[in-house]
């Protein structure tokens, strides 16, 4: 158990700037990118086949805008930015899942200019409340949110027993490995994978597993992150 | 991969030139984001009607613009949902102050993209409606899943739809009537052969030579079973009866019969399938009173069909027999 002084210096004290978020995104859309063929093939299994191609081209169109800064832009417009691209290029059912996820991060943290883990943590509710308003699934039901959701409650967890930021990071992309796993039994209920009934038991969710890559790409983006902000 | 085009990445939008070209007294088309909409649109006071989804299964939806039909389309990428911001600029290019009617068929990804894009036409003022489409008797109806697949009814519908919102009636009304569409007819389809994804170059599913897939969707989902190839009766016996179990259609019913064409299949054998369905509904006491026999919601280069039938009364029938001018779709009074 770690005590509350240095709870407080660990988590509390710890921030994320424009530009940390901003690497964030990069990592994300480079993950997405190394994962293009895999998670395609994920789709391929029990959707359409187009999940890793749509995403791919829906980070490459982020990576363009956000290259383009625009004066005095905070967190909160940075996020919206991302979340608006997405929307306006992927298509699918991962345009408007991923776009809210980062409109919703994007109003969660609305005018900020740094993050502390408890905005992270906010961020992340609002995502998994918007993209759960939008595609109405469940947990369990082998989506997005079988990956986000254990991702946030370990986060969360953990930021409670005063782990350190990097640390809760470490933990929250497991658990939402761990999820992603563990949508390999279930039988979908959501998307065009739900045509497939049973026939979707024993392939892993593609949108749980480019979840788990955002979570991931956090982790190996902030873990190190240890000066103040 | 053997196909007609230039480069896999360019087919969209070369369609959509060749549409623009080829058609340009009927529809304009509008690039990044692409929408074809109706040459004389905005209509003043009359309801606009928007309908869109993936490319691939022309002439839906970008055929059936212009008067009696739709206002505007929006094509996505091959087999993949148009975006919000391509179904936000076809609402405003419609919409004539009465409003604006999104015909949604019921895939995941469309469905999200059109709510998203009607929260946003929301933000500008604009009114709008959406009515989902969901009649494939092949995909079983649950809480649990995404619901039945949007397929032939949604051509009955936006036509059906096209000529109420040409006699000027309100949104709510042509929204009603598109719900009524919906309600009273089933489809079902199938495949002799796969498709081919300009992008992914190969086909979507295997199927041998001697095979076909009973209910396939019109992305090549696969369906209810996969069985050795039987005659034209045979089949169309497999699609006709759940679609008339499912309504169900009775004794005594005028029905609207849709034979359609997934794109890689004949009109001689379009008219071979049609041949069952009037003997087999006949004897069960059901009269078609009107058809429609073609390739309108298409697979790409798929060999197989579908059936629809639609439950007519005296409004739909009347609605159905109103003038259309559209590239794909065209009769007058």
């Amino acid at each position: 158990m770690v005590g509350v002084a240095e709870t407080e210096k660990a988590s509390g004290s710890m921030s994320l700037g424009y530009d940390d978020v901003l690497r964030w995104i990069r990592a994300f859309a480079a993950e997405v990118e190394a994962n293009k063929e895999y998670l395609t093939q994920l789709d391929a299994a029990v959707g359409d086949g187009d999940h890793g191609i749509n995403m791919q081209r829906g980070m490459a169109a982020v990576l363009v805008k956000v290259d383009t800064p625009t004066e005095g832009q905070d967190i909160g417009a940075l996020l919206k930015t991302v979340g608006m691209t997405l929307v306006s290029t992927v298509g699918g059912a991962g345009g408007p899942l991923y776009g809210t996820l980062f409109l919703q991060m994007g109003t969660a943290v609305s005018g900020k200019e740094e993050l502390g883990p408890d905005d992270w943590a906010a961020a992340l509710e609002a995502a998994i409340t918007g993209v759960q308003a939008r595609g109405k699934a469940e947990p369990g039901d082998k989506t997005m949110i079988d990956a986000l959701i254990p991702g946030r409650d370990a986060l969360k967890a953990a930021l409670a027993e005063g782990a350190t930021f990097p640390d809760a990071l470490r933990k929250s992309a497991d658990a939402a490995e761990q999820g992603m796993q563990d949508t390999v039994p279930l039988v979908a209920r959501k998307g065009r994978a739900s045509y497939l009934g049973e026939r979707s038991a024993g392939h892993q969710d593609p949108g749980a597993t480019s979840s788990h890559l955002l979570l991931e790409a956090a982790s190996e983006t902030w873990g190190g992150h240890e000066q103040a902000g | 991969m053997k196909k007609l085009i230039n480069k896999p990445d360019d087919v969209v939008t070369e369609a959509l030139q060749g549409l623009a070209a080829a058609h340009a007294d009927l529809v304009r088309v509008q690039f990044d984001p692409n929408v074809i909409v109706r040459v004389d649109a905005p209509v003043q006071g009359k309801v606009g009607l928007v309908s869109g989804g993936g490319s691939g299964h022309e002439p839906m939806h970008g055929g059936f613009v212009g008067p009696g039909m739709l206002d505007a389309a929006c094509p996505g990428e091959v087999f993949t949902s148009p975006t919000p911001d391509q179904m936000l600029d076809a609402t405003k290019a419609v919409n004539g102050g009465a409003g604006v009617l999104h015909i949604v068929k019921n895939y995941t990804g469309d469905v999200m993209n059109f709510e998203m894009a009607a929260e946003l036409a929301g933000g500008e003022s604009i009114e709008v409606e959406a009515v989902v489409i969901d009649d494939d008797v092949a995909v079983q109806d649950s809480l649990y899943t995404a619901g039945r697949r949007g397929v032939g009814a949604t051509v009955l519908a936006e036509k059906i739809c096209g000529a109420a919102a040409e006699e000027g009636r309100n949104l709510a009304d042509v929204a009603e009537l598109c719900r009524k569409v919906n309600a009273n007819a089933r489809s079902m389809g199938m495949a002799l052969t796969s498709c081919i994804v300009p992008a992914a170059g190969k086909p979507t599913f295997e199927l041998g030579d001697d095979e076909m897939e009973i209910g396939i969707g019109i992305h090549g989902e696969p369906g209810r079973e996969r069985m050795k190839l039987a005659p034209a009766a045979e089949i169309v016996e497999k699609l006709t009866v759940p679609i008339v179990e499912d309504l169900p259609f009775e004794q005594g019913d005028n029905v609207l019969a849709f034979v359609n064409g997934m794109g890689g299949t004949p009109l001689i054998e379009l008219y071979v399938v049609y041949n069952d369905p009037n003997r087999f509904l006949g004897e069960r006491g059901i009269t078609i009173a009107r058809n429609l026999v073609g390739s309108y919601i298409t697979s790409l280069e798929m060999a197989g069909c579908s059936i629809t039938l639609l439950k007519l009364d005296d409004e739909l029938t009347r609605l159905w027999d109103a003038p259309v001018k559209t590239a794909g779709l065209r009769w007058a009074a």
